[in-house]
């Protein structure tokens, strides 16, 4: 179907906005096809500025962005980069229905008119059953629930037939079971050969499904393999002052320190003394 | 007495005017979705207060008063969006400080030219005494409005929930958003001679308002704001004929009138149907 397969290239790019601040300096990694990648760092670090980097929705001061082997505005053309939004960035009172939304993934495959034809109506339809929202295409966006909402936008991303898909902060707000369920459709997008670059400050499901990680703080502090770059020693430096650590309760059947919990929210993270990546808990602590 | 009901077809001018009312009242409707969903509202008021001073330059330099209050339009965006990028002044206060400078300018033209029956006409606005060539320059603009809309409307609906989906798409917001600057200020114009610069827009707000109480989906949204917007402008004038009032007013009112009964009545939105439901669940 593809040329050749996608990836991605960002190469040291710069990115300052127009009130003079600098989110990004010299920040590059690279990916190649069948990738789930987190893309790490505290609230502030960059995430959302990488993103748009790579959409072309801020153009970097230095450096560049290569997708597929060309440009950002070829690679927008030939609607290999799908995104799926931050919760908070979506008018969920907007009166559209879920299968409006799916559709609006298929507009960049229309002419100027806009005017769905057949194929646009199945794409939407197969999309929309893969994800499991086939029952509920007519509801307004606003009263579906938070992990159904996120997957309304991930099938307009399937509608649209990116190769890259952008998912910014797509755990925010969504209950485990539904996280779960998202990262089992994430695999499944993962093996067919696209790339898949999630944004999270949720330390703790990043080792349960990224097969790379890139850690952000105004620039790429380390970008690789999950078990190579999901560190402690890397994440003390991503995340500075920002990550508490815990120790266990004295219940748990363990001596003192066997364990390090690291957390930033929600889900804390499990290490080894050494550093090495144990897993997660379920629950704070 | 059903013969009297009747009377106002009878006149040549009485169709001429409940005819272009109701082609304009239905591109306002049309836009007002649009401005709805931006929460431009301030920005068209703005915006129809600010095309005063074009209309009575336009009548003195002789060119149709179309241009020159599209003009003034247009010259009122640029000075605010220069304001607003240049000075650490709130957007409210840009908005405010451009419109009533440009409208106070347009008064203060009118007060030299007091007499003159077609500006008052224009500015104030009385479909029933508009002249030919006005109700020509009006039937255009809406047309061409409609035409930017049917192009170009799922892009700009687009541009209003997700942007960024936009740009994916290969669109631009930025085009986007200046095209609805450019249709909120002809639309504005068009709809001066129906109801008048004051009142404009009510036109492009409230059919929209309306419309959004009364469904989830966009395109019914757009025909009911439409439909609204073309039964309340033909009834307006057609009213007017009778109470030998303005039909600006009359038009306006009816709109109000017809958004005040859908916030109670309407079957999901209405006040009575959420009161309804927060029983049920409790
Ligand atoms: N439009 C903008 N104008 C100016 N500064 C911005 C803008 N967007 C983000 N920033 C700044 O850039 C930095 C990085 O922001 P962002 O990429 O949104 O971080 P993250 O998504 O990791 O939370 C922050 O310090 C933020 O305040
Ligand atoms: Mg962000």
């Amino acid at each position: 179907m593809l040329a050749q397969p996608i990836s991605l290239a960002v190469e040291a790019i710069s990115v300052a906005y127009p009130n003079g601040h600098l989110a990004l300096k010299d920040a590059g990694f690279t990916l190649g096809a069948g990738t789930i990648c987190g893309l790490v760092g505290i609230n502030g670090s960059g995430k959302s500025t990488m993103f748009k980097s790579i959409m072309g929705l801020v153009r970097p001061a230095r450096g560049r962005v290569l997708i597929a082997g060309g440009p950002v505005e070829a690679a927008l053309k030939r609607n290999l980069v799908a995104y799926v939004p931050q919760a908070e960035e979506v008018d969920w009172s907007f009166p559209v229905s879920v299968r409006d939304v799916v559709m609006m993934g298929r507009y960049g495959h229309m002419n100027l008119l806009r005017i769905p034809r057949a194929v646009d109506r199945r794409e939407v339809t197969a999309a929309l059953e893969r994800v499991g929202m086939a029952d509920l295409a007519e509801r307004q966006i606003g009263e579906l629930s938070g992990g159904q909402r996120k997957r309304v936008f991930l099938a307009r991303a399937l509608a649209q037939g990116g190769q890259l898909l952008l998912l910014d902060e797509p755990f925010t707000g969504v209950d485990v079971t539904t996280e779960e369920s998202i990262i089992t459709l994430l695999k499944a997008l993962r093996d067919e050969g696209r790339i898949i670059l999630v944004s999270t400050h949720n330390l703790g499901s990043v080792p349960t499904f990224c097969d790379q990680v890139v850690l952000v703080n105004r620039t790429v502090l380390a970008a690789g393999p999950t078990s190579e770059v999901f560190t402690g020693p890397n994440l003390l430096r991503a995340f500075g002052g920002a990550l508490r650590q815990h120790s266990l309760p004295g219940a748990t059947p363990l001596p003192a320190d066997a364990v390090i919990v690291l957390s930033d929210d929600e889900r804390p993270l499990v290490m080894a003394p050494d550093g090495q990546v144990m897993g997660r808990l379920p629950r704070d602590i | 007495m059903g013969e009297e009901l009747l009377v106002p077809f009878l006149y040549d001018y009485m169709r001429r005017a409940m005819a272009i009312s109701a082609l304009v009242g239905a591109v306002a409707g049309l836009l007002s979705c649009y401005v709805v969903l931006k929460g431009w509202s301030l920005m068209g008021d703005a915006l129809s207060h600010a095309i005063v001073p074009g209309v009575v330059l336009a009548w003195l330099v002789g060119i149709p008063f179309a241009i020159g209050a599209f003009a003034a339009g247009m010259l009122a965006a640029l000075a605010m969006a220069g304001l607003r990028d240049r000075t650490p002044i709130r957007e409210d206060a840009v908005i405010g400080v451009v419109f009533t400078s440009f409208f106070g300018l347009g008064l203060f033209l009118m007060s030299i030219f007091p007499s003159n029956i077609r500006l008052r006409t224009i500015i104030f606005g009385n479909v029933l005494g508009i002249a030919d060539e006005d109700i020509v320059q009006m039937a255009i603009i809406a047309v061409v409005v409609l035409a930017a809309l049917a192009l170009r409307g799922r892009d700009l609906m687009l541009s209003l929930f997700d942007p960024t989906q936009l740009v994916v798409a290969g669109g631009s917001p930025a085009r986007m958003r200046i095209l609805l600057l450019v249709l909120l200020a002809a639309t504005a114009v068009a709809g001066l001679q129906a109801v008048g610069a004051i009142l404009v827009i009510g036109m492009l707000v409230t059919p929209g308002a309306t419309a959004y109480l009364l469904t989830d989906r966009f395109g019914r949204m757009a025909g009911l704001a439409a439909g609204i917007g073309a039964v309340t402008g033909l009834l307006g004038a057609y009213g007017s004929y009778f109470l030998d009032g303005s039909t600006g007013g009359s038009i306006v009112a009816l709109q109000a009138a017809l958004f005040v009964v859908v916030l109670v009545f309407a079957p999901k939105h209405g006040i009575l149907a959420t009161r309804r439901a927060a029983r049920v669940a409790a």
